[in-house]
């Protein structure tokens, strides 16, 4: 995720550079170069995430998940310390300027243009992911092998293949979730994707281990429970509460709301 | 002979604080090594230790201080047996949620654990005293140490400079035999218990969960005995630490020093086996401070130096899990003197 989005500023610089030009989109504070970057950033984090594989995952995938498992958590302290060797600890911005909140004229709530973007590119992003996995060949074997590994190989299934596409798909779309929370938080930091972590473990629980549309809803409710609690505790907090609410759904009902029998 | 002896005595700061690294691998080696518990969450309860033990035995809060509790002024072991039991209990918790569940679950519990008391750490400040840390943590027999040491260098004026140079630094020398004295009694417990009935029911589980069971062994009774087990022995490095540091903060705790490096260590020392876990902490807490010396040399800025380190120590992880996945030293595969080797 933090790789996405720092992919994505070194692009806007370099396109930037290349002469593309920076004129905003309508009331969006970015132009093209963003909506480019945003892209290409997309297809170099998938390409990483295929490349990583290759070299490593795929070599370790007979011994066993726990030590994938080990072995990612060094993948992700090497690609943050490389993030923080290039850019710095520090936070990068895509750009400076403060938009401010227009009113929508009929609902009466204020929002920033550029949340109206967010808000869009996720749910057409999420519309696509739907499209794939129920309509194409290569989703729907991604969707039988996450039922059943060797089911899946006997009915003749490529399942390096299907390992491949996950990973490309995974880091994509993270890559264009670090991408939005740089829009919207205005900065991004090389611990980005750690700090969302946690909220992140806690949605694919609430929604059910290996259920994309329980990770979705797990994504709503945890989202909006992080925030609604600023109102009563402190915000150094939201993780807590996702860490709360993925204790709770533990105790109650584990498989989660979606969640395989 | 001066320089000789300022190694010395770096060798034996480096000795310290890697012992109480191989007394956080040997926690770690309990839970991961014997019995397949994947817990990422070290830190929480390294940290819960350090703290414990500093708010049982420390100073109470000064005019500065934020922290309205602790600073008991109780004496060293009873921070150590404090700062076991709270991780102990915070472990049981986590462990009741998550083992019975499949081995993801208890992970992410883990570190969401860790993050959730890294988080209070910063933010309770009546507490913790949040950022500001806790300052002046009593030292065992510091103060009795030290009249010893300025009584013999009253009374010996004319002893070599290098004498007294050693002699003066006589306090980490003792801390060095205390974390070592400590660290050889739980290896010691360690080895007894993975070749103890216990400890093979425990192997027994980590290959098979279901052959366990149905050979009428209560998996998730033994899954926590070990999960809680090991997590007190990581809140007794805490306590140790914290004594020796003397002063301690969130950012001793953070998800690189409390955690990964010693995942890093058991598997390079060899997870399974108590003296890999040890060679592993030290080994790798050398290469750690190595580079650290060697930064240095290099034309780059701090903080560039700094994740340079933890790419190395990242691609030295990697390469052992392709090349050496046993580790420096692999598990034996008997433990009982019955078996025939």
């Amino acid at each position: 995720m933090a790789l996405g989005a720092f992919l994505a500023l070194a692009l806007l610089a370099l396109l930037n550079a290349l002469g593309v030009p920076q004129t905003a989109f309508g009331p969006l504070s970015f132009g093209l170069p963003m909506i480019l970057a945003l892209l290409m950033a997309m297809a170099f984090t998938g390409g990483a995430a295929i490349f990583i594989d290759r070299i490593l995952y795929r070599q370790l995938r007979k011994t066993g998940r726990i030590i994938l498992l080990i072995a990612s958590v060094g993948v992700a302290f090497a690609l943050r310390n490389i993030i923080q060797f290039i850019w710095g600890p520090l936070p990068q911005y895509y750009h400076e300027e403060i938009q401010l909140a227009r009113k929508i004229p009929l609902l009466g709530v204020k929002i920033k243009p550029d949340e109206v973007f967010i808000i869009g590119l996720a749910a057409f992003l999420v519309a696509m992911l739907h499209l794939f996995l129920q309509k194409t060949k290569t989703g729907k074997a991604m969707r039988a092998a996450s039922d059943n590994v060797e089911l899946a190989r006997v009915s003749g299934i490529n399942i390096d293949r299907v390992i491949l596409w996950t990973w490309a798909i995974g880091a994509a779309l993270a890559a264009a979730a670090g991408i939005l929370a740089g829009i919207e938080n205005k900065f991004i930091t090389p611990n980005m994707g750690w700090e969302m972590l946690l909220p992140i473990f806690a949605a694919v629980i609430l929604g059910g281990i290996g259920s994309p549309y329980g990770a979705l809803v797990g994504g709503m409710v945890i989202g909006l429970s992080e925030e609604v609690s600023t109102a009563f505790i402190s915000t150094a907090y939201k993780p807590g509460v996702a860490f709360v609410i993925m204790v709770a759904v533990l105790l109650i009902k584990p498989r989660g709301l979606f969640g395989a029998k | 002979m001066e320089s000789a002896i300022g190694v010395l005595n770096y060798l034996v700061f480096f000795a310290i604080t890697a012992g109480i690294y191989a007394v956080l691998c040997l926690g770690l080696n309990i839970q991961w090594g014997y019995t397949g518990l994947f817990n990422i969450g070290i830190a929480g309860f390294y940290a819960v230790g350090a703290y414990t033990s500093a708010l049982l035995c420390g100073p109470p809060p000064g005019p500065l201080d934020w922290r309205i509790v602790g600073g008991l002024g109780l004496p060293f072991p009873v921070g150590v047996v404090g700062a076991i039991l709270v991780s102990g209990i915070i472990a049981f918790f986590i462990g009741f949620i998550t083992l019975r569940l499949k081995e993801d679950y208890l992970a992410i519990a883990t570190i969401g654990i860790a993050e959730v008391i890294r988080l209070a750490l910063k933010n309770e400040s009546w507490l913790t005293n949040s950022v500001w840390g806790i300052k002046h943590i009593p030292s065992p027999l510091h103060s009795s140490i030290q009249r010893g040491i300025s009584s013999f260098l009253t009374t010996h004026p004319d002893a070599a400079a290098w004498i007294r140079i050693i002699i003066s630094k006589a306090y980490n020398w003792f801390y060095l035999g205390l974390v070592l004295a400590i660290l050889g009694a739980l290896y010691w417990v360690s080895e007894r218990s993975i070749r103890s009935p216990w400890g093979r029911v425990l192997r027994a589980i980590r290959e098979d969960e279901a052959v366990a069971s149905v050979a009428g062994k209560n998996v998730f009774r033994f899954k926590m005995q070990s999960f809680v087990l090991g997590a007190m022995i990581m809140g007794m490095a805490g306590s140790l630490y914290a004594h020796y540091a003397k002063f301690i903060d969130a950012n001793s705790f953070e998800p690189l020093y409390g955690t990964f490096l010693i995942w890093v260590m058991l598997i390079a020392g060899g997870s399974g086996n108590s003296r890999g876990a040890i060679l592993g902490a030290f080994v790798i807490w050398g290469i750690w401070a190595g580079t650290d010396l060697m930064s240095g040399y290099l034309a780059f800025s701090a903080t560039r130096v700094a994740s340079l380190r933890v790419i190395t120590i990242a691609i030295i992880l990697e390469l052992i899990l392709l090349l050496r996945p046993q580790g420096l030293l692999g598990e034996e595969k008997v433990v009982s003197k019955l078996m025939q080797k």
